[in-house]
């Protein structure tokens, strides 16, 4: 009964979260100066009445919020001021798929070796190997992937010509490659680093010596007892790696030219295409808190710890 | 006098003794002072074109040291001036990010109670917003200055060190010391000025050193974007984007601009993470455990 609590609570918890974050791009994208039909040649009175009329552009802001709410409870979006004869709903249903192969990709990857590259250099802490693990770590950190992915394609396909520059191609394993490692890189790194001081605490602490005194074999003493643990950080450091994957999926598609929804939103951003903007924003958005929750509830089943504050 | 000497004292002893560290501050100001300097020791101007030499490989033997652009523009005196830009927008947008942080921070620290926890709850709640975003979202909405980016960055970066200087502010309130200032007949500013501000200055100065790479970070995503800075000015984050446009005609558009900025993030990632080993009090425990 108390999980059950506990899920419902984290849920409803998010909502205001949720409701705040829609009006806020709402209210921004109502307080821009300039409207959606200031064209280089102005309308007709009469048109431009019945286009504000058409759109609700004359209602209170208060009521185009709500309305704006409710259409977005069904699954509207609007219509896009750009691409004419799409809603921004047909859009955002075009590009998420390709951003969400890239993103699950990256993240599974900078998962996976992340973790493993910081566990070798906790467990052999302060060698030539865990120095160079925190140093290329920091680097992987430092360097954004704005800059990653051009080096990338530099070496990769114009020097050694062995990968793709660009292009999605129905999104086969050799034009993904480069994308997914020049977004995931400095997530991996991150992982690593965090994984890496995990660990050395967790190795440190009482109930690892009480182990280790009853003569456990080490590896069972590694998989029982000090893996959970040292991975609990890195659980909860999930939200803010998938909202960084996400604003990398944004330059990475536009460098790489992948038709996804990273790459939408710019455009739209460049176009002054306010519905699709912000349509873009309020759906990652969503995604983002979403996602911060499932980890938050999850973690909260894998350390029972934190239930009981709450 | 000597709380904040003792502060000095501390950051210095840390930073001596983190090689790291002490080699990226050394990089820093030599970096500073090559952008600041460096373009007086250049003939050419950043949006002039040298209609002989478009795209011309770097060379050390006739001025273009890094080359130059696809309009003909010289790339060290661009590489400069974009640093220039660059390095201003992650000192003052990290000024502007740290007094709103400090401010709100000390005050739901100093108020405690119900005022306390609504604005925490307000900042939880903004944590869980995708800033960048929104960012690019005001970007897009009231044009592309430089003070918009200032203050666009400043004002999302703030919730880190509100949070952090909130918890300090609650530590150092309940100390012994300020109850001895306090029973000793000290004013209230007195207090906050030579009891707790100096205390938080430890806190801040880690902070500031960690938000600075953020900043730069963002504000070069923007550039990037073609959302930041615009002609004829640059900054690091357009330069690359620029170049990595022409990298397969001449990569030193994308090389030389893309060291510059890994490398002033990289360095300032380092001094962060060593004045934090050296002056946060969260991890100094940790390591007395």
């Amino acid at each position: 009964m108390s999980n059950f609590r506990f899920v419902i609570g984290r849920f409803l918890g998010a909502i205001p979260t949720l409701l705040i974050l829609i009006c806020l791009a709402f209210l921004l994208v109502k307080s821009a100066p300039g409207g959606p039909f200031d064209f280089e040649r102005s309308l007709p009175e009469e048109v431009e009445a019945n286009l504000r009329a058409a759109y609700n552009l004359d209602d209170p802001v208060y009521l185009q919020l709500f309305k704006y709410i409710g259409d977005l409870l069904q699954g509207d979006f609007g219509p896009s001021f750009q691409y004419r004869d799409y809603t921004v709903t047909e859009l955002i249903a075009t590009g998420f798929p390709v951003s969400l192969r890239l993103g699950t990709a990256a993240i599974f990857l900078a998962l996976i070796f992340g973790s493993i590259i910081g566990s070798v250099a906790a467990l052999n802490q302060n060698s030539k190997l865990d120095y160079s693990v925190m140093f290329f770590g920091m680097i992987g950190i430092s360097i954004p992937n704005f800059v990653m992915a051009p080096l990338l394609v530099l070496f990769f396909s114009i020097g050694l010509k062995a990968l793709p520059a660009g292009g999605y191609n129905g999104g086969d394993f050799y034009h993904m490659v480069l994308p997914v490692v020049s977004l995931a890189l400095p997530q991996m790194a991150y992982i690593a680093r965090l994984t890496r001081g995990s660990m050395i605490e967790v190795l440190s602490s009482n109930f690892v010596r009480t182990a280790k005194a009853q003569g456990l074999p080490t590896r069972s003493i590694l998989l029982k007892h000090v893996l959970k643990p040292t991975l609990l950080p890195v659980v909860s450091y999930l939200g803010p790696a998938t909202a960084a994957i996400i604003t990398g999926s944004v330059v990475v598609e536009q460098i790489f030219g992948l038709p996804g929804l990273g790459r939408y939103f710019v455009q739209g951003a460049l176009n002054r295409d306010y519905t699709l903007v912000m349509g873009v924003v309020v759906f990652y958005g969503c995604l983002i808190i979403l996602f911060n929750l499932i980890v938050d509830t999850l973690y909260g089943f894998i350390d029972p710890r934190i239930k009981q504050n709450r | 006098m000597k709380n904040t000497n003792s502060l000095l004292n501390d950051a210095w002893a840390a930073l001596s003794k983190n090689k790291a560290a002490l080699i990226s501050a050394a990089t820093m100001v030599l970096m500073v002072l090559m952008v600041l300097i460096g373009p007086f020791f250049s003939p050419y101007a950043i949006d002039e074109t040298d209609w002989y030499k478009i795209a011309a490989p770097p060379t050390l033997f006739d001025g273009h040291i890094f080359g130059t652009d696809d309009l003909g523009r010289d790339l060290f005196v661009r590489t400069m001036y974009g640093g220039r830009i660059s390095l201003m927008v992650g000192l003052v947008a990290t000024m502007v990010s740290v007094m709103i942080g400090v401010t709100y921070g000390a005050v739901a620290g100093f108020m405690g109670g119900r005022v306390d926890a609504l604005m925490m709850r307000f900042v939880d709640v903004l944590y869980a917003m995708p800033f960048l975003f929104f960012v690019i979202l005001l970007m897009v909405f009231f044009g592309r200055s430089i003070f918009l980016i200032f203050v666009a960055i400043g004002a999302v970066n703030w919730l880190d060190i509100a949070r952090i200087v909130r918890g300090q502010t609650l530590n150092i309130k309940g100390k012994e010391f300020v109850d001895a200032a306090r029973s000793g007949g000290v004013s209230t500013i007195k207090i906050i000025m030579k009891h707790i501000v100096p205390n938080l200055l430890g806190v801040v100065v880690v902070y500031v050193a960690l938000t600075v790479p953020q900043v730069i970070l963002v504000e070069s995503f923007l550039s990037f974007l073609g959302l930041g800075v615009q002609e004829p000015m640059t900054s690091w984050g357009a330069l690359v984007n620029q170049g990595a446009r022409q990298m397969e005609s001449s990569p030193w558009m994308l090389i030389f601009p893309a060291v510059f900025l890994a490398t002033t993030l990289f360095c300032f990632n380092f001094i962060g993470d060593g004045l934090r080993d050296a002056l946060d009090p969260k991890d100094r425990t940790r390591g007395n455990d």
